[in-house]
């Protein structure tokens, strides 16, 4: 194994420059050194200029986010060794605007997340001294999407948000699931109109590509599709079935 | 603090041709067009088949043209494209539970796949018998 490996990052100075270049760097190749490893070595000892977030190392806070070598992937979670010899390329999340060298822009996400409730909508206020009690299969039925860290890697392999950014998007629908199928929820009616709209599940074509993304195995696009059968069952069922009966 | 300078990454042309499944996503939206040329063809055979005999001899001259059997055969390979992603999406979209066990999506999409050829089955029979 070589004792270092070229990253070639991209570069984003709005001081600076109109257009992003791209900037190499040596860094040492070690086994146990994932791609922030990498950028925390550059912004120390070669280029203290350099932009980008990160928080804990461990693929947990979900900042970040970049893409690796034409793919999204989380910085802490993808080792240098897997590219050698190099180079290994680092840009931006795909699909959102830059604010500087690797740091995103995703204002767009936190606008729309609340749009889909994601929190536990409850029809009476609760008791103080009541538990809410779940069975395991109750909760194996949202908690693959509770798993979400919201990192934006399924934005960025979206190609859909890409061409329509109305697209509330698959983190959103995701998380907007987490508590509709939650068995303490009752939010479900209300979050039905952003989600069963043409921005909602059906600007959703089924591409897949955020399940692969998703470092955390969400599996957004099952969550979606599974929205467009209720979707389409409760359309089907307010259209026949009189007010009392749906 | 003054305005930030956003870089917006511009999405080039070719994006489809980065992934295979780029690629699917955009043929798969390109079979839309190809079902409704099927469509289109399947109310003419109605209409032919509905009018007399003339018409429906005409129907089937116009078939047997070489331009529309190039056509047809590049139209049912996108319907099959089409048919088979909708059937993969299918174990996704359908969570069935008996008990505290989930069907396993493989058996979602056998049973999708069974029922096409039952289909097929009994339309080949209405037609062929």
């Amino acid at each position: 194994m070589p004792d270092t490996i070229t990253m070639e990052v991209w570069r984003y100075r709005p001081e600076r420059e109109s257009e992003p270049t791209w900037d190499s760097y040596e860094v040492p190749l070690r086994k146990e050194w994932a791609v922030l490893d990498g950028l925390n070595h550059i912004k120390d000892q070669l280029d203290g200029t350099l932009s980008y977030r990160w928080s804990c190392r461990m693929g947990i806070c979900g900042s970040c986010g970049m893409t690796v070598n034409g793919e999204p992937k989380l910085g802490c979670s993808t080792f240098l060794t897997d590219y050698a010899p190099g180079p290994v390329r680092v840009e931006p999340l795909h699909n959102f605007p830059v604010i500087r060298d690797l740091v995103v822009e995703m204002g767009d996400f936190m606008a729309k997340l609340p749009t889909v409730k994601p929190w536990l909508v409850s029809d009476d206020e609760p008791d103080e001294d009541t538990e809410y009690r779940q069975t395991p299969v109750e909760m194996d039925d949202y908690k693959r999407y509770s798993m979400c860290i919201n990192c934006m890697l399924c934005y960025a392999a979206c190609p859909v948000y890409a061409l329509d950014p109305e697209f509330i998007g698959p983190a959103a629908i995701a998380l907007a699931q987490r508590y509709n199928l939650d068995s303490r929820d009752s939010g479900a009616e209300d979050r039905r109109d952003v989600l069963a709209s043409a921005e909602g599940v059906w600007a959703c074509t089924f591409v897949g590509e955020c399940s692969v993304a998703c470092p955390k195995d969400v599996d957004p696009a099952g969550a979606i599709q599974r929205y467009k059968l209720t979707a389409a069952n409760k359309a089907v069922r307010d259209l026949l079935l009189p007010r009392g009966a749906r | 603090m003054s305005a930030q300078r956003l870089y917006r990454p511009p999405v080039s042309l070719t994006w489809w041709l980065r992934k295979p499944s780029y690629l699917v996503f955009v043929l798969r939206e390109l079979s839309s067009v190809f079902i409704a040329w099927f469509v289109v063809y399947l109310l003419m055979l109605v209409y032919a088949v509905g009018s007399d005999p003339a018409a429906y001899r005409d129907f089937l001259d116009l078939s047997a043209n070489p331009a529309l059997v190039v056509l047809n055969v590049i139209a049912l390979a996108f319907v099959v494209l089409h048919a088979v992603t909708w059937f993969g999406l299918a174990p996704k979209a359908m969570v069935i539970r008996l008990g505290a066990l989930r069907v396993p999506p493989g058996v979602i999409l056998a049973a999708h796949y069974a029922a096409w050829l039952v289909v097929s089955a009994v339309v080949a029979w209405v037609v062929l018998r």
